[in-house]
């Protein structure tokens, strides 16, 4: 029988891994908890734990076992379940506080670093639970470790409900302040979104969607350093060039995906639901997607060019990894958080890269502003201004985008906020302070866009 | 009889007896060298072989613990890993 496999493709695969950070960012198992919901909220929370904690017993075994037999590590073993808030919407009393309590609990005992799921989608309209889960989300956060919460505010069908986005402000600006003494870290595990996907296993922003089976596999999937692994130092390539290996080079990323998301799946019986191809930095040299728009010819990511390169990235990581998996989810694009990416957060720290320059950014590439910091003095109109821009670019382009910011209490512009691990840290950026009370006071929504009128 | 397909990296400096020091640990642990290449990859002692540990009474698990206390014996850095990482990477 034949070595199927020649030296370099074996050497490749280990070299991926060894020296270049090529890992699976995150098993995610969905599940639902639509039948969870019940009128006295201990039983609420008692079957919320049950359940999650039934479900995924094995998932971190799992995960740990497939990682160390394939020999490829597998950094995040994670949950998302069903919105809270409409799980929590039959509760006739208690706060919503409670079920976040019971999910951090749920998530303590299964093993898994960030559970995602404490949301609601408000798109066009608040119902009684999407209310009363908003208006819990900075206790929640502080009071829990590995709850994330998400809130949809926008989608292209719907238009915005600009009710809840000068909320999010609010929300944002009081979980800050209840967790100033672990600078803002409640709003590092708080995303706004519009055009929220319901498969997306990264957090803060994963939930399982109403769409989904009872429980769910879903894979992310990280690769930034075999990107710029493969372009680097080489100026003489053309453009068509550069996208053929970039296409490559996302394809073999992805399979490892699939494989480990099919892997997962068969092992512990769950249906494997969708491959994140996303490009997800780490705060780990050489892990930054900033590196590989500055090995594509930039001097600085943030200066003139840096959205053309970026545009260019994105679109063909996804044509990669589209060939590379039966079933392609999630956010699936470059991810560009500035606290999670050291070559982001050298650009802003030496002035290259701007808010301004960050949001065009967003209009090519998965998400959104992410994990960036602004002074602590920033007002909540400026907030929720900030994410109806974002938002509206997410409606107009039929994209997802979302906003991930973080004021922290006490500090100004230059100053820096250590959030520590994968999270990073942050410059604090500079931001404009030009009022838009107003703008953001007039309430109701922003109609859908004509071209929402595909029917 | 269905295989089961574990390709195992030496890495290292080269000297005498890495081959026969890897072979007699597979071989007490009824494990099967279906094929073996070896080569220098930039200056280093490159060894692949696929195994397979269907006959063996040792999981991937057993079997990567045992190389890698044979590796830190004669100073290589030895893997095994399943040979689905490298068919999804490589083959379509």
């Amino acid at each position: 029988m034949a070595l199927n496999y020649t030296a370099e493709e074996i050497m490749q695969t280990i070299r991926m891994v060894q020296s270049e950070n090529l890992d699976i960012r995150t098993i995610t198992m969905g599940i639902s908890l639509r039948d969870c919901a019940h009128e006295d909220m201990a039983v609420c929370c008692r079957k919320v734990y049950d359940k999650i904690t039934r479900k995924a017993e094995k998932l971190v075994e799992t995960g740990e076992a497939i990682s160390r037999e394939y020999g490829i590590p597998i950094i995040n073993k994670r949950i998302a379940v069903t919105p809270i808030a409409m799980v929590g919407e039959a509760c006739s009393g208690g706060s919503f506080v409670e079920l976040a309590k019971a999910m951090d609990k749920a998530a303590e005992a299964t093993g898994v670093n960030f559970i995602g799921g404490f949301s609601a989608l408000v798109h066009k309209g608040y119902t009684s639970g999407d209310r009363r889960l908003i208006e819990a989300i900075p206790e929640a956060l502080a009071v829990t470790e590995r709850v994330c919460s998400s809130v949809n505010i926008g989608t292209t069908k719907a238009g915005i409900n600009m009710d809840a986005v000068a909320q999010m402000g609010h929300i944002i600006k009081a979980a800050a302040e209840l967790t100033k003494e672990r600078d803002a870290i409640g709003c590092a595990k708080l995303v706004v979104f519009c055009n929220v996907p319901e498969d997306n296993p990264f957090m803060a922003g994963a939930f399982h969607g109403v769409g989904e089976p009872e429980t769910v596999i879903n894979v992310g999937v990280s690769g930034p350093g075999v990107v710029l692994a493969a372009i680097r130092n080489h100026p003489e390539w053309d453009f068509s060039t550069l996208a053929s290996i970039i296409k490559r080079t996302a394809f073999k990323i992805t399979r490892m995906g699939e494989l480990v998301g099919r892997e997962a799946g068969r092992r512990l019986d769950v249906p494997f639901g969708i491959v994140d191809l996303s490009l997800a930095p780490t705060p780990a040299i050489g892990d930054s997607v900033a590196d590989i728009l500055e090995a594509m010819g930039l001097e600085r990511v943030g200066g003139h060019g840096t959205t053309a390169a970026l545009a260019m990235l994105n679109d063909a990581v996804k044509k990669g990894g589209a060939m590379a998996s039966s079933h392609v989810g999630g956010l699936s694009g470059a991810f560009i958080p500035v606290s999670e990416d050291a070559g982001m957060i050298r650009a802003v720290t030496e002035g290259a890269l701007s808010l301004d320059k960050l949001e065009a950014m967003t209009c090519v590439c998965s998400v959104g502003l992410d994990m960036f910091a602004v002074p602590g003095d920033t007002t909540a109109e400026v907030l929720s201004a900030i994410i109806a821009d974002e938002a509206a670019i997410g409606m107009i382009n039929k994209k997802t985008t979302a906003v991930r910011v973080i004021p922290v209490p006490g500090k100004k512009v230059g100053d820096e906020v250590e959030f520590g691990g994968l999270l990073g840290r942050a410059p604090v950026m500079a931001l404009h302070t030009y009022d838009p009370a107003v703008f953001i006071g007039r309430g109701g929504r922003i109609p859908a866009p004509i071209h929402a009128l595909t029917n | 009889m269905e295989t089961k397909r574990v390709i195992v990296t030496v890495i290292g400096k080269d000297r005498v007896g890495i081959i026969a020091a890897v072979a007699k640990t597979l071989s007490e642990n009824q494990v099967n060298i279906l094929d073996i290449s070896q080569t220098i990859l930039q200056e280093f002692f490159t060894m692949m072989m696929i195994v397979d540990i269907s006959q063996s009474r040792l999981g991937i698990q057993e079997l990567q613990d045992i190389l890698g206390e044979l590796g830190k014996e004669i100073g290589m850095q030895i893997q095994a890993q399943h040979e689905d990482i490298f068919r999804f990477m490589h083959r379509i």
